[in-house]
């Protein structure tokens, strides 16, 4: 069953947010062997999984709908650049729009129903009681600039890659849900550039196979990549601009409250290309799960255990988690005692 | 990178020059896809002995989903696609093409396009017009042709762009002068050439000289692979071993042997194709692979390269 949108949670102060045991059954667990290496780990996005799983639709909306469209309404309140559309993406912003409301309105139309009449379009999104007319590939007709309206109505960040040279820039985004990367730092950077941080995969190739693997994607064939990392507590906004906040909860993990303090963090990253723009769009789809809902499913806690155990140095280093990473894996070690 | 076949119905042909048919296209079941200027289709077309994949770009309104547009010049040395489509091809006949890619897409952030055309290869530029002018861009075309044998539509286009449009009759004498083009640019000018290898060729050579970066300067080249001395090539990993005709480029061998290679623009641009080489003499004809890449003789694109010697082992 699909989960149905609950009550505003808080991903912030008072941290109130919850995964229901619907959420952790459909929860997208990103290990499919027992150690982690990096690969060009990307597959069809096509649905998988059946009626409910996370990779059954083009954009998944699950219960937790309402508390990230708060949650990034505070994002953008405090800090309105972290949406960014340059002059040129104008066009990239309009596929953007059109892509996500032609599939929420056919994958879920009890939440969200569009009307188009040639470029006369309305759209109604019920969950968060709007509607809203206006003319398509017409920016002034909008509320907002395109890639904040649309932005405002998705869950997971979302990137607009332009794609000229042979290369990709970062030239579009509305990014409040980072594991720790910033859109106005990033904002114009080539592929390599923004990858250049990522320890060891550049001389393993994987960028290289990897851009020349983007820039082939064409029209109608999305790609997947899951991504993932771990957040002291259930915190979406981890950007390198609120680093004051955030950073120093890593220090706050013990032994007694690691299983609910330690989420991990996946990112199920989409890729599609805008047939006007010739664009790539890059959605990066953030599900949040305590350690504590993990171990709920043994064979999870098990493998999570093996993962942690065999993660190489660097990327322990690179992903943020040296303070807290023995801990996970001591906590971890009970579910799996062969090892 | 394989993909979903389009299939689409032929609802129009015209003979728009001696030598040019243009085809209108329109969706059998769905609709089709919007598309960003510069791209091209693959056309599939079944042959008696063989099948022809030959790109074309499209040169309607990229906004238009009910039907695309292509133009097939007869070329002199065919080898058989776009006899194909002249000689077979008729009206209400239904053909399948890929979902359109582009490799020779705008330059957004240009300041002005400068966009130069010899002949057929204006059929980019032609879905380059509907959108530069839906953004109000600085844009001038510059079209090359010869008579009414291959200036398809400098009528139509003279009307349509006014002071825009600069046309140059090879019959008439009429000759473009790049150099100036390029000596009186304003910073920040983006140009585009579509024609045959030669024309290309002259203009980057010329580019060079006059200093304008080459990422400034885009270009399509509208080559079907070139015949060659026939071959053999061997597939380290299997020991398959396939002939490749002079008529018949190595991709279009394989395929016909049954061994899929991923490719798109099946013209040596987009390097989809690439094949490591682990013995034999390449002939490169492609733009993909650097000067280096291409000394070292260890990548092949067998899409349009051939072979200097009798055998090439490859690994895909």
């Amino acid at each position: 069953m699909r989960v149905a949108p609950k009550e505003i949670q808080t991903f912030r102060d008072d941290f109130t947010y919850t995964n229901s045991p619907e959420a952790i059954q459909r929860f997208p667990f990103p290990f499919p062997e027992d150690d982690y290496r990096y690969s060009v780990n990307m597959e069809p996005h096509t649905p998988k999984g059946g009626e409910g799983s996370a990779y059954e639709k083009f954009l998944d909306i699950d219960e937790h709908y309402l508390s990230e469209m708060k949650e990034r309404s505070l994002v953008l309140q405090d800090m309105p650049h972290r949406c960014l559309a340059m002059e040129h993406m104008d066009l990239a912003c309009w596929d953007m729009i059109e892509r996500c409301m032609v599939s929420l309105a056919e994958d879920y139309p009890e939440h969200f129903v569009l009307e188009c009449d040639g470029d006369n379009w309305i759209w109604e999104n019920k969950l968060l009681n709007q509607k809203d007319e206006f003319v398509f590939g017409d920016s002034s007709t909008l509320p907002v600039p395109p890639m904040e309206y649309i932005g405002r109505q998705v869950q997971g960040d979302f990137a607009l890659l332009d794609q000229r040279e042979g290369d990709l820039f970062l030239d579009a985004g509305i990014i409040t849900c980072p594991a720790d990367w910033s859109l106005a730092f990033d904002a114009g950077m080539n592929f390599t550039e923004w990858h250049g941080p990522v320890p060891m995969a550049h001389s393993e190739g994987i960028f290289e196979r990897a851009l020349k693997y983007l820039t082939a994607i064409q029209v109608g064939n999305p790609v997947r990549r899951m991504n993932w990392t771990m957040t002291v507590n259930a915190r979406m906004d981890t950007s390198p601009e609120t680093y004051h906040e955030w950073g120093h909860e890593r220090t706050s993990v013990t032994p007694e409250n690691v299983a609910e303090k330690v989420f991990l963090r996946v990112e199920l990253q989409v890729l599609d290309r805008m047939p006007r723009s010739n664009a790539l769009m890059f959605s990066i789809r953030t599900y949040l799960m305590s350690l504590e809902d993990i171990v709920s499913n043994p064979e999870w806690a098990k493998r999570m255990h093996r993962v942690m155990k065999t993660l190489p140095e660097p990327l322990i280093d690179y992903k943020g988690l040296s303070r807290y990473h023995g801990m996970v894996v001591d906590y971890l070690s009970q579910f799996d005692k062969a090892n | 990178m394989s993909s979903d076949k389009i299939t689409v119905v032929v609802s129009a042909i015209e003979q728009v020059a001696p030598t040019i048919r243009e085809f209108t296209l329109t969706s059998k079941d769905t609709t089709l896809y919007p598309f960003s200027p510069g791209s091209h289709v693959v056309v599939e077309m079944k042959g008696e002995s063989k099948t022809y994949k030959n790109a074309y770009s499209l040169m309607s309104d990229p906004w238009d989903t009910d039907a695309y547009k292509i133009a097939v010049r007869l070329q002199d040395s065919s080898r058989g696609g776009s006899v194909y489509m002249h000689a077979q091809v008729e009206v209400g006949d239904e053909l399948k093409i890929t979902p359109p890619a582009n490799m020779f897409a705008p330059e957004w952030g240009a300041k002005k396009h400068v966009l130069i055309a010899g002949g057929v290869g204006i059929t980019p530029f032609m879905s380059y017009l509907p959108e530069l002018m839906r953004r109000d861009a600085d844009f001038e075309l510059h079209y090359l042709y010869r008579g009414n044998n291959t200036g398809a539509y400098k009528d139509e286009l003279s009307q349509e762009l006014g002071a825009r449009y600069f046309g140059y009759d090879s019959v008439q004498g009429e000759k473009c002068d790049i150099a100036t083009l390029f000596a009186e640019r304003l910073l920040g000018t983006h140009f585009y050439i579509c024609g045959p290898e030669s024309l290309i060729e002259g203009v980057k050579t010329l580019a060079d000289e006059c200093g304008v970066p080459a990422s400034a300067v885009h270009y399509e080249e509208f080559a079907a692979p070139q015949p060659g001395m026939p071959f053999e090539v061997e597939i380290k990993s299997t020991g398959a071993v396939v002939s490749v005709g002079a008529e018949e480029s190595m991709l279009e061998a394989l395929e016909a042997a049954e061994i899929e290679v991923p490719n798109l623009c099946r013209g040596g641009v987009c390097g989809q194709c690439v094949c490591q080489v682990e013995e034999g003499e390449i002939e490169h004809r492609d733009h993909f692979l650097s000067g280096a890449e291409k000394a070292a003789g260890t990548a092949v694109m067998p899409c349009v390269s051939r072979a200097k010697s009798k055998r090439l082992v490859i690994e895909i």
